[in-house]
């Protein structure tokens, strides 16, 4: 009855004109953030973060979470039409979806991709209405200890699914803490790390980092090479884009299997979106009684993991808004957004924001519709923004990350620090550091200082309250079992196998 | 990227890593550990400076384990159009001060598509001026989001 009672309170807030509109803003600009390769929606979140300052926060949300799952679903269209993954959640649609565009059942696939999202993206929603607000119900018990060791389990999940060598994901971690810990410690006013400079007395601001390390980094990447890649003829007509009857027939395990394991491995931190759609397509194929045919262009092998990577978000929002704890690099840059328009994503966010929680999720009932929309009829359409120059691009995308990091504080000093973000993300994709463990524990870095010092307050210097309270020690115990699984042969195996699918 | 220059970077970023652990025990060191009210400042950083020194060095020690690097060899072309793109983008907030977002972003953009690119000057020149005047219409006069002003003011 809550629930209802909070659902119709969300959709008197998501269908205020305002927020139809950024919502249909957010879809959109995901679509096309989605289809374009090299521009994933880390980055353009992180660009466009800066611009939401002014916006009602209600809307700003709206509209970010908008281009999270819109991306989802563009994603899709590359690797169909060009065999080349939009964004890494798609990689493996690429598998059956480029196979069957060369088939000439480019249309279907794309159908078929959309209507997946759509029924396992909303699935995904409705498990984020029902199971949100009864874990942030059994998180007020929480305290220090206990957000230490959740912050610290949520790392390390991140640490384990981030790279192959979980050295560097452990280092990029600690850097991300490093950096975090840059500018005035709040407990004793001591300046940490400032080099001498005035600027880094406030410390350094999430937005410069995310932008260089995401946004730039990216450019940088997609700079490297000159060639453009060739794309498949997009079918038009909506009655071209629908599968047929023995398609749907096809595909129904696939929109329950994507629809489950994409919320579960969602709820996970670290899982993320390209996990989930591996999942998917290997239960897939797995349960299938043609599995052999599985890489030829098969439907179901692109209806499921399409899927997966949709009800994925619905997942990754729960630890998020119930626990402030972001499981991926885009999640954490969502939480960064809530805390700078001033909330402090937890326990207490639905109870004190419930406008802002429940009209997200009633945003997303509604997006999901507009993104099915937008993506059957209207794909021809937006394939037409694969034909934009790259050289026409990329400045845009420099010039919106600049125009971003200096909208933040007018500082010029804040656009030298872009500059070696930028570098810093290039390098660490060069060598092979994920910067999703770096963004994480920048983003987290403050929150588990503080938890710690204050568990150390109430224990009067004695580590031991860490493990004397039962949740936290449990939790802990967790986080040095999941950064204990390397040393173990097969479950690494395991681990490095989800990896190279990534 | 290629397998050799992973594996050397590897061994570089572990010493660069180790480097920076080491100052951030050194900087912690200074500061108040534990004190009457609970960890001082100092506190934290001490620990992950410990783990970045141990875990830098854990990386240098296998890298020179496992003896030289086989692989493919650097592509310095890709790498240099990289580098290129980032020196570009530095000389262009370089001339912020001086000339202002808007020229400043037109040659950026000219540069990208003339150089990187190797279009006609003409397009080249039309890109630029085409996306300079935008970013300024939208951002500037639309959004009311300030830019980098220069010695023209604008």
């Amino acid at each position: 009855m809550e629930i209802l009672a909070g659902l119709f309170h969300g959709f008197a807030v998501a269908l205020e004109p305002a927020n139809l509109f950024w919502c249909f803003v957010g879809v959109l600009l995901g679509t096309v953030v989605g289809i374009l390769p090299g521009l994933g929606p880390p980055a353009t979140i992180a660009m466009l973060l800066p611009l939401t300052f002014n916006m009602n926060p209600a809307g700003a949300i709206i509209m970010l979470a908008g281009i999270y799952y819109g991306a989802k679903y563009g994603g899709s269209t590359t690797s169909i039409l060009m065999n080349v993954p939009g964004e890494s959640a798609s990689v493996v649609t690429c598998l059956d979806g480029y196979q069957m565009a060369k088939k000439g059942r480019a249309g279907p696939a794309l159908g078929i991709a959309a209507i997946a999202s759509f029924v396992a993206g909303t699935v995904g929603v409705l498990g984020l209405m029902l199971v949100a607000p009864p874990i942030a119900k059994f998180a007020l018990s929480f305290s220090s200890p206990e957000y230490f060791a959740l912050m610290s389990l949520g790392l390390a999940l991140v640490v384990l699914l981030a790279g192959r060598s979980i050295v560097k994901a452990l280092l990029a971690a600690l850097v991300g803490l490093w950096i975090a810990s840059v500018g005035t410690d709040l407990f004793s006013s001591t300046s940490r790390f400032t080099f001498g400079q005035m600027e880094l007395l406030s410390g350094i601001d999430f937005v410069v980092v995310a932008i260089g390390v995401f946004a730039l980094a990216e450019v940088m990447v997609n700079m490297e090479a000159r060639e453009e890649t060739q794309l498949l003829p997009v079918p038009k007509g909506l009655k071209n884009l629908l599968p047929t009857m023995q398609d749907l027939k096809d595909c129904r395990f696939a929109f329950l299997n994507g629809s489950v394991i994409g919320f579960l491995v969602g709820a996970l931190p670290g899982g993320g979106s390209t996990i989930a759609s591996f999942l998917s397509y290997g239960l897939e194929k797995a349960v299938s009684p043609r599995r052999e045919q599985f890489g030829t262009g098969v439907i179901e092998g692109v209806a499921a993991p399409e899927g997966a990577n949709n009800s994925e978000t619905g997942g990754a929002l729960v630890p998020l808004l119930t626990l402030g704890i972001p499981g991926s690099g885009t999640t954490a840059i969502l939480l960064a957004a809530l805390v700078l328009w001033g909330f402090k994503p937890g326990p207490l966010f639905i109870p004190e924001h419930p406008a802002l929680f429940w009209g997200l999720v009633a945003s997303m009932y509604i997006g999901n519709v507009m993104l099915l929309i937008l993506n059957l009829p209207l794909v021809p359409l937006f394939a037409q923004v694969l034909r934009m120059p790259v050289y026409v691009l990329y400045p845009l995308i420099l010039g919106v990350s600049m125009v971003g990091v200096y909208s933040v504080s007018g500082s010029l000093f804040d656009l030298l620090l872009l500059l070696v973000f930028g570098l810093l993300g290039y390098l660490m994709r060069k060598l092979d550091y994920p910067s999703a463990p770096l963004i994480l524990g920048l983003a987290l870095g403050a929150g588990m200082e503080r938890a710690l010092r204050q568990s150390l307050m109430m224990s009067e210097g004695k580590l031991s309250i860490l493990v004397a309270r039962p949740i936290s020690a449990v939790m802990l115990s967790f986080a040095v079992l999941v950064l204990l699984i390397p040393m173990f042969g097969k479950l690494n195996a395991w681990r490095l196998r989800a990896l190279e699918q990534d | 990227m290629e397998d050799a220059t992973r594996k050397s970077g590897d061994l570089w970023s572990g010493v660069a890593l180790a480097a920076l652990g080491l100052y951030i025990i050194i900087q912690a060191g200074q500061w108040e550990y534990l004190g009457p009210e609970g960890p001082g400042a100092g506190f934290f950083p001490l620990w992950y400076g410990v783990a970045i020194l141990a875990l830098s060095v854990l990386l240098v020690v296998s890298h020179l384990k496992r003896g030289s690097a086989r692989g493919d060899a650097t592509d310095w072309n890709k790498l240099g159009r990289a580098l290129s793109t980032w020196l570009a983008l530095a000389v262009s907030v370089a001339l912020f001060k001086p000339l202002g977002f808007v020229i400043s972003f037109a040659l950026l953009t000219y540069c990208i598509v003339a150089v990187m690119y190797r279009r006609p000057l003409a397009t080249a020149a039309l890109t630029a001026v085409a996306s300079a005047a935008g970013f300024y219409l939208v951002f500037d006069r639309a959004l009311g989001v300030p830019l980098p002003v220069g010695v023209l003011g604008f």
